[in-house]
């Protein structure tokens, strides 16, 4: 962990009524307002450090234009844990506040999962694994045909989520399209049931994509991966986070 | 005469062209039927290869960029293998794609089990929200195609099959049509049903409806004509699973004492290779198995 990295668990400006809670040190007050909880561990925040970096720093995205068509996507396929997804988007304004203490709840667009038809800037609905590759690969296609190439495409999964079948179809396809456009962000938590020998970045290299391995608190580390070029080929970067168990 | 398989490759090339909003998704299956269209438009006709949970995953992220998907393979590997897929990266994320079929419950009866869909509607019913079109004749698959790619962002099934009537109808979706006047009783013939129909009904006193589109169903089309009977009695003949439509048609005959017949596929496997003739026959499809239940329930 480098100096540049906050570490979440000593976050501890709380969110005051007179300012829109907008710095990482408010993700963890923030997905306090949904969990009633003051402490997370490190599975419910396995993904805020790569979600923060992207969507501070790395996706042009905007609350005032949603649907802009030269907008950047980011696809969270795992959908599970969503607190530091909802509180990232809260603190970039896509998402109001008062939203987030109703989460779980029956009129809430706040779901276990996210919904895309729920939830301004969420761009797929997710939570059984293994869908948003594939969507990410035709979201990369549909933006190609539309000669939209500036839009960059992104999709988090989890590492035992790639487990499921149809994300190899996915990375196989994604690299003999030459899908540049496309990214894949894999939060290593050392939570698959069977570890691949050799390590993830070795799984997408093997199948032509560009990969490399960061630490998933590392904000400068994972900032550099993220904006790395990767020309002709999709760009896999391997987030790893303190094991689940 | 071509093919409805034939005629989906004619008509979809040709939408290729003229709409810029379409493309299509293929693994492998009938892909050399496009090398023009994909030399034409290398980023809307889009081969994955033998990846069927991703043809569906790529139809719905081009439908959350705009685009109109149509994807197409055999039925069982394009709504039973990628079903979880069909729910949630079209339905789940309401976006809209096209998905057309072809080999029906057993155009490819040699090829087994593994190439059969007979449940397929039947499926996409628990989804509660597909327009499902059943065409009869390559006319009709024609018209119903060019319906469904220019009907703006809803999810369509397209169900071709080897099977056809003699004669098109015009397709009117949403909408059954009178094929013949009764009073007896009322049989709903789809798509690929209707000719066996007719001609197990001929010299008795019913009244035929004909659906190329099943999905929505017509319940005030049904309602009208069972009440118009002397028997209030419905005879429903799918070629695909046995009451398919049964739920739908007795939610529209709810306020109306009544009986319903329900006839398709019968449900459990039936291990032989063959035509898809034998199988029409082995299921009472054809016209003596279907004359003899229709006498037998409407007492003639």
């Amino acid at each position: 962990m480098t100096a540049s990295t906050a570490s979440p668990g000593t976050a501890d400006r709380p969110a005051t009524a007179t300012r829109v809670p907008g710095t990482y040190q408010d993700l963890l007050p923030l997905m306090s307002r949904m969990t009633g909880d003051e402490k997370h561990g490190p599975a419910a925040t396995s993904t805020l450090d790569v979600l923060w970096v992207l969507y501070d720093r790395v996706l042009r995205v905007s609350p005032e234009r949603p649907d802009d068509p030269e907008r950047d996507r980011f696809l969270l396929s795992k959908g599970h844990g969503p607190m530091a997804y909802y509180a990232v988007l809260a603190a970039k304004g896509f998402v109001p506040l008062e939203w987030l203490s109703g989460f779980g709840g029956y009129d809430s667009p706040l779901g276990h999962h996210p919904d895309r038809t729920l939830v301004p800037g969420v761009e797929i609905g997710s939570g059984s694994l293994g869908h948003g590759l594939g969507l990410g690969v035709g979201t990369a296609l549909g933006l190609r045909a539309q000669g939209l190439t500036g839009p960059a495409v992104w999709v988090l999964v989890g590492d035992a989520e790639l487990d499921e079948g149809s994300n190899h179809e996915a990375v196989r396809y994604a690299a003999a399209a030459a899908l540049d456009r496309l990214h894949v962000v894999v939060v290593d938590n050392a939570s698959a049931t069977y570890r691949r020998p050799g390590g993830l970045a070795s799984l997408f290299a093997a199948e032509g994509w560009s990969a490399t391995t960061v630490d998933g608190r590392d904000h400068s580390a994972l900032h550099d991966a993220f904006t790395a070029p990767h020309p002709g080929r999709p760009q896999a970067v391997i987030a790893r986070v303190e094991p689940k168990n | 005469m071509d093919t409805m398989r034939d005629r989906f490759a004619t008509v979809t090339t040709e939408l290729l062209d003229d709409d810029p909003r379409l493309a299509l998704v293929l693994a492998v299956i009938s892909a050399e039927r496009f090398t023009g269209a994909a030399r034409a438009h290398p980023d809307r006709v889009i081969d994955v290869g033998i990846r069927e949970q991703l043809v569906i995953g790529v139809a719905g992220g081009l439908a959350l960029t705009g685009l109109r998907p149509i994807a197409h393979t055999f039925a069982p590997f394009l709504i039973e293998r990628a079903f979880e897929q069909v729910k949630l990266d079209l339905g789940h994320q309401d976006a809209g794609a096209v998905l057309v079929s072809s080999g029906a419950s057993y155009d490819i009866a040699a090829g087994g089990r593994t190439h059969q869909a007979p449940g397929d509607v039947a499926l996409l019913d628990t989804l509660g929200d597909w327009i499902i079109h059943v065409p009869g004749h390559p006319d009709e698959a024609e018209a119903l195609l060019r319906h469904a790619a220019a009907d703006g962002d809803r999810r369509v099934y397209v169900r071709l099959s080897e099977q056809t009537n003699t004669a098109p109808l015009p397709t009117q979706p949403g909408r059954f049509q009178r094929v013949r006047d009764g009073r007896a009783g009322v049989v709903l013939a789809v798509g690929p049903m209707l000719d066996a129909v007719l001609e197990a009904t001929s010299g008795r006193d019913v009244t035929v409806l004909y659906a190329s589109t099943i999905r929505p169903f017509d319940a005030a089309t049904i309602h009208q004509a069972v009440a118009r009977a002397t028997t209030p009695a419905l005879i429903l003949v799918e070629p695909y699973l046995t009451g398919t439509s049964a739920s739908p048609a007795s939610e529209a005959l709810a306020d109306l004492p009544h009986r319903l017949l329900p006839l398709g596929t019968r449900p459990s496997e039936l291990r032989h290779y063959g035509t898809w003739h034998d199988h029409v026959t082995a299921h009472g499809l054809d016209p003596a198995g279907l004359r003899e239940r229709i006498d037998a329930f409407l007492g003639m």
